[in-house]
C-alpha cells in the first residue's frame, strides 16, 4: 500500500527540531567515521517516537509520524541531500509520513494468519471502530492498516499495536483488547489464548522430563 | 589479467573489467538497461544475465560480475535466452506499451530488446499500476508509467550532474521515481536524463512529438555556446534544426552536454537577419537592401575612411576572422567581452592542463569563475575529480554552488598575493599537491588590472608548479588570438568605421562613437544589429562550415547541418565579396583555398582534433593589483549569446532558474 503523503497539509509543521541533541549525537556515534549518513533509519525512527509523545498527550491524540519537516532536518544534520532521506522515510512501512491514530492497529494478512483468519480479526476491528482499513477513528485513538508478515506466523492470526505483538487473536479477543486500550488499560502483550510463548498448543511435546515439576 | 572464455572464444582483459564489457570487446552485445558506462553499477535489471560455468546453475547479471581466470562464459545459451526473456515479460507487465504515441520510439532500449526477447502476445490479465508524471521543468517531459526503475536517472544526478535531487521513493509495485518533494531540477546538465534513460519516460519537452528519429538528418558538429567545443550532432527535418544531441569525446565532453547546448535551438529560428539591412539616411531606420547596394554603401565608407576597426564576436568561425584581418589589416580585436590580458604567448590563454587532464589533479584553484555558468562540462569533469579523488578545491572570487565542496580564500586579488606569498592554509594545500592546476576565468581579467592579474597567477602557478588555465566563455576566442586579431591599444572611440563581425557585446558597442558607421555581419537581429548602418546577413553555426578553437587550443571543425535563411550567407564568403567590392579581392575563391592559407600561416589548423601544446613563455602585463573583488562574468546561465536570447526555451529555462533560486532565498531565511 502507498503511504500517505501531502506536503502542504496544514499538519506538516513549518520546522522540527529534536528534542534532545545528546541522544542524536550518541546515535550517530555508532556509527564509523564517514558513515555518519547511516544514523538516517534511527534518527528517522526518534522523529517519529518524538512526535507520538507529543500525539499522546494531545487532544484529540494521534500516533507517531514523520513531518517532512523532521526528514529536512535528518538531511541538515547528517548532511545528505533530502531526497535520500525521502528514500529510506517512503521505502519502510514503518515509518509514517501523515498523521496516524494514538494506537496503531497494524493486522497481519499474510498467507499462514490468513490461514488462521486474519479476515475476520480485520473484519472485526473495522466492525468495531466504524472505520475502514487505512482509516482513523474521528477520537485519533485508532489507525488500522493491513500489513505483510511481522514474524509471528507460530501463533497466527496476530497484529501489532504501536510496539506490541498481539497474537492468537479471535474477533472477539480483538474487540476486547480495543475497548481495554481505549479506556487506558493495560493488555497482555504475546499470545491471547494462554499459551506460552511459541509452545504448542496442547501444551509442551518434547523435552518434558527437563521440565520442574 | 584474467583470462576467459565467452561464447568459447578466448580473450584476456584487465583485472576488474566486467563480463558484459569483456564480451562487448568481441562483439557481442548484451542487452542492458541500467548498466550505463559513465555510471556507478547498481544490477537491478537483470536484462544483463549470462550463464557462467563454474558457478551456481543459474543466470549471472554480467555487468556486475567480474571477469575471472578459466571462467566460461555463454551469452547465447537456451537459459540465457529463457531468463531474458523472463525478464523481458516483467518489464513489459506495468509498460504501458505506447510506442505509438511515444517519442523514444525508434530509438527505444526497451523497444529494441522487446524485439529480440518479448512474447507476441501478454499473460498478464490484472490491471497495469499508473505512475503520476512528475514536473521536472521546461525541459523533460515525464510520462513515469513508462520507466523500467533502472535509476539511471538517479545515478546521473547524483554523480554526474552533482545535484541529488531525483530517487527512487516507495518500494515494491509503488516504486516510483521522482523529487517527492515537488519541483523542478535545478541541474545545467537535465537534458542528458533524456539521453541515459533507456525508454521513453524521460523525454524533451521541446522536442514533443516533433519528429522520429528516422526522419531525421544527422550532422556531427560542434557546439559554440560557450568555449569547451562539446561535441555534438544536429539532427535536421528539411531545413529545420529538430534537436542536438550530445556526440561521445572522452577528451571534452565525455558523452554529456548541457541545456544550453542542447536546447537553446529554436533561437536558431527567430529573429533571424535574413537579408541586407541599410540605415536609411532621412528616416534613421533600417530597411531592407540588396546585397548588392548593402556592400556600395560598406564600399563607400570604408574607402573614404582611414580609421576603420573590426572587430570579432564569440560566435565567430576561424576562416571568417582571417579574411576579416586580411581585409581590414590593423585595428583589430576579439576581448570584446571588456577583458583585458597578455596574448603575447599562447601559454598565457589557454587552458593548457587540458578539460581530460582535470581528472589528475589533486588540488584545484578557482579564480575569478563560476565554472557552473562559464564551461558546465568542465565544471562536470571538476565535479567528477572531486567525487574520484576528494581533491581539494579552493576559490578566490564569488562563492557558488559548484555541485562540489569549496573552500572559500578570498574575493579579490589580494588573495592571491597572499598565496604567492606561501601564506594561507590553502597555500600549503597546493605545496603539498603533486598536479595542482589554477583555473582563471574572465571574471579575473574583465578590470583595468586584468594583465597584472594574469602576471599574478603565472607567478603562483610556476611557484606551485601548478597548470595554468584559462577559462575562457566565447567560442571563437582562442581561434582569434592565435591568428593575432587583437591590438595592443585600439581606441575605439576614435574611429570612423567600425565592422563588427557579429558582436552584441555592450561592453564593445557602447564605446564606438556615435558618429561612426558600423556594419554588423551577423546573423541575430539584436543589440549590435540595431546600432548598425549596414546590416549584412551571415550564418549561425550549424549552417556554416568552419573551424573553433576550443579553450584548451583543440582545433575542431563545425559542419553545415541546414542552409541559413533567406538571403544570409556563410561568413567569409560574404567578406571574401566585400573584398572585390572594394578592389582588393582576397586571394581565395573557396574554403579548401581559405583553410590553406590558414594552414600555411598558423599550422595547428591543419591538425584538427589535436591539442598542440603551447610553450610556457613569461606574460602577463606589469603594473600593481587593485583591491576590488572578483566578479563572474555569467549570471544567468541561460542566456549569454544572440541565439539563447532570441531562444523561448532558454527564457523559460531563466524563469524557472529564477523562481527556484527565489525559493531557495525564501527557505534560507
Ligand atoms: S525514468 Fe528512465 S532512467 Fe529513470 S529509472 Fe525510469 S527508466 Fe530509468
Ligand atoms: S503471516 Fe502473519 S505474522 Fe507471519
Ligand atoms: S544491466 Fe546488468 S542488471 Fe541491469
Amino acid at each position: 500500500m502507498k503511504k500517505p503523503f501531502d506536503q502542504n497539509a496544514p499538519y506538516q509543521p513549518a520546522t522540527f527540531a529534536f528534542k534532545d541533541m545528546a541522544v542524536v549525537a550518541e546515535i550517530i556515534s555508532r556509527y564509523p567515521e564517514g558513515r555518519q549518513q547511516s544514523a538516517v533509519m534511527p534518527l528517522l525512527d526518534l522523529a517519529q517516537r518524538q512526535v507520538g509523545e507529543e500525539g499522546a498527550a494531545a487532544t484529540p491524540p494521534f500516533g507517531g509520524w514523520i513531518p517532512r519537516a523532521a526528514m529536512d532536518e535528518i538531511s541538515n544534520i547528517l548532511s545528505m541531500p533530502k531526497v535520500k532521506v525521502y528514500e529510506v522515510a517512503t521505502f519502510y512501512s514503518m515509518y509514517n509520513l501523515a498523521p496516524v491514530g494514538k494506537f496503531l492497529v497494524q493486522v497481519c494478512s499474510t498467507s499462514p494468519c490468513w490461514l488462521c483468519g486474519s479476515d475476520k480479526i480485520k473484519q472485526a476491528c473495522e466492525k468495531h471502530l466504524g472505520i475502514h482499513t487505512g482509516e482513523t477513528t474521528k477520537d485519533g485513538l485508532f489507525t488500522v492498516v493491513e500489513v505483510e508478515c511481522l514474524g509471528a506466523c507460530v501463533n497466527a492470526p496476530m497484529a501489532q499495536i504501536n510496539d506490541d505483538f498481539y497474537e492468537d487473536l479471535t474477533a472477539e479477543r480483538t474487540t476486547e483488547i480495543l475497548k481495554a486500550l481505549a479506556s487506558g488499560k493495560q493488555v497482555p502483550i504475546g499470545p491471547q489464548n494462554g499459551r506460552t510463548n511459541s509452545m504448542a498448543l496442547g501444551g509442551p511435546t518434547t523435552l518434558k522430563d527437563r521440565v520442574k515439576a | 589479467m584474467p583470462k576467459l572464455k565467452i561464447d568459447n572464444v578466448e580473450i584476456e582483459v584487465a583485472p576488474g573489467t566486467s563480463i558484459l564489457q569483456a564480451a562487448e570487446m568481441l562483439g557481442h552485445e548484451v542487452p542492458r538497461f541500467c548498466f550505463h558506462d559513465k555510471l556507478s553499477v547498481p544490477a537491478n535489471c537483470r536484462m544483463c544475465l549470462v550463464e557462467v560455468k563454474p558457478g551456481p546453475p543459474k543466470p549471472q547479471a554480467s555487468c556486475a560480475l567480474s571477469c575471472a581466470d578459466n571462467m566460461e562464459v555463454f551469452t547465447d545459451s537456451p537459459m540465457v535466452k529463457k531468463a531474458r526473456k523472463g525478464v523481458m515479460e516483467m518489464l513489459l507487465i506495468n509498460h504501458p506499451l505506447d510506442c505509438p504515441i511515444c517519442d523514444q520510439g525508434g530509438e527505444c532500449d526497451l523497444q529494441d530488446q522487446a524485439v529480440g526477447f518479448g512474447f507476441d502476445r501478454s499473460r498478464y490479465y490484472e490491471s497495469k499500476r499508473a505512475v503520476k508524471d512528475k514536473n521536472l521543468g521546461p525541459l523533460i517531459k515525464t510520462v513515469m508509467t513508462r520507466c523500467i526503475q533502472c535509476t539511471r536517472c538517479v545515478r546521473f544526478a547524483d554523480e554526474v550532474a552533482g545535484t541529488a535531487e531525483l530517487g527512487m521513493m516507495n518500494r515494491g509495485e509503488e516504486s516510483e521515481i521522482g523529487t517527492f518533494i515537488e519541483k523542478t531540477i535545478t541541474t545545467e546538465l537535465s537534458g542528458n536524463l533524456i539521453d541515459v534513460c533507456p525508454v521513453g519516460a524521460l523525454t524533451s519537452k521541446p522536442y514533443a512529438f516533433q519528429a522520429r528519429p528516422w526522419e531525421l538528418k544527422k550532422t556531427e558538429t560542434i557546439d559554440v555556446h560557450d568555449a569547451v567545443g562539446a561535441n555534438i550532432r544536429v539532427d535536421a527535418r528539411g531545413n529545420e534544426v529538430m534537436r542536438i544531441l550530445p556526440r561521445l569525446n572522452e577528451d571534452v565532453n565525455e558523452e554529456w552536454i548541457d541545456d544550453r547546448t542542447r536546447f537553446a535551438y529554436d533561437g536558431l529560428k527567430r529573429q533571424r537577419l535574413d537579408r541586407p539591412y541599410i540605415r536609411d539616411d532621412k528616416t534613421g531606420r533600417l530597411r531592407p537592401a540588396s546585397w548588392d547596394e548593402a556592400f556600395a554603401a560598406v564600399t563607400a565608407k570604408i574607402n573614404k575612411s582611414k580609421n576603420v576597426a573590426a572587430f570579432a564576436g564569440p560566435l565567430a568561425d576561424a576562416e571568417s576572422m582571417v579574411a576579416l584581418k586580411d581585409l581590414i589589416g590593423t585595428n583589430l580585436e576579439c576581448r570584446t567581452d571588456g577583458t583585458q590580458y597578455d596574448v603575447s604567448s599562447r601559454a598565457g590563454y589557454l587552458f593548457n592542463s587540458t578539460i581530460a587532464g582535470i581528472e589528475e589533479a589533486d588540488a584545484i584553484l578557482l579564480v575569478g569563475t563560476n565554472p557552473r555558468f562559464e564551461a558546465a562540462m568542465v565544471n562536470a569533469r571538476i565535479h567528477k575529480t572531486w567525487r574520484n579523488r576528494r581533491t581539494k578545491i579552493g576559490v578566490v572570487g564569488e562563492q557558488h554552488n559548484l555541485t562540489y565542496p569549496t573552500t572559500y580564500i578570498g574575493s579579490g586579488p589580494s588573495s592571491l598575493e597572499d598565496l604567492v606569498k606561501g601564506k594561507g592554509a590553502f597555500a600549503d594545500v597546493l605545496a603539498n599537491a603533486k598536479k595542482p592546476i589554477i583555473i582563471i576565468g574572465m571574471g579575473a581579467f574583465k578590470r583595468a588590472d586584468g594583465a597584472a592579474v594574469q602576471s599574478l597567477c603565472r607567478e603562483l602557478a610556476e611557484k606551485f608548479n601548478a597548470g595554468f588555465n584559462v577559462l575562457h566563455t566565447a567560442a571563437s576566442r582562442v581561434a582569434a588570438l592565435d591568428i593575432g586579431f587583437v591590438s595592443d591599444k585600439l581606441n575605439v572611440e576614435h574611429m570612423d568605421v567600425v565592422y563588427l563581425l557579429g558582436v552584441d557585446d555592450r561592453e564593445t558597442l557602447d564605446r564606438i562613437d556615435p558618429k561612426a558607421f558600423v556594419i554588423y555581419q551577423g546573423h541575430h537581429g539584436d543589440a549590435g544589429a540595431m546600432r548598425a548602418d549596414v546590416i549584412l546577413p551571415g550564418s549561425a553555426y550549424t549552417e556554416k562550415n568552419g573551424l573553433y578553437v576550443n579553450i584548451e587550443g583543440r582545433v575542431q571543425a563545425a559542419k553545415q547541418a541546414v542552409w541559413a535563411p533567406g538571403e544570409a550567407r556563410e561568413d567569409w564568403k560574404i567578406i571574401r565579396a566585400l573584398s572585390g567590392y572594394l578592389g582588393r579581392a582576397l586571394p581565395y575563391d573557396d574554403l579548401a583555398q581559405l583553410r590553406t592559407r590558414i594552414v600555411k600561416q598558423w599550422s595547428h589548423f591543419g591538425q584538427v582534433d589535436t591539442i598542440v601544446p603551447a610553450e610556457w613563455k613569461k606574460f602577463g602585463g606589469a603594473g600593481k593589483v587593485e583591491a576590488q573583488p572578483f566578479t563572474s562574468p555569467i549570471d544567468n546561465f541561460y542566456i549569454t549569446n544572440v541565439i539563447t536570447r532570441a531562444s523561448l526555451t532558454m527564457a523559460k529555462c531563466a524563469e524557472t532558474a529564477a523562481e527556484n533560486a527565489a525559493r531557495h532565498l525564501e527557505a534560507a531565511e
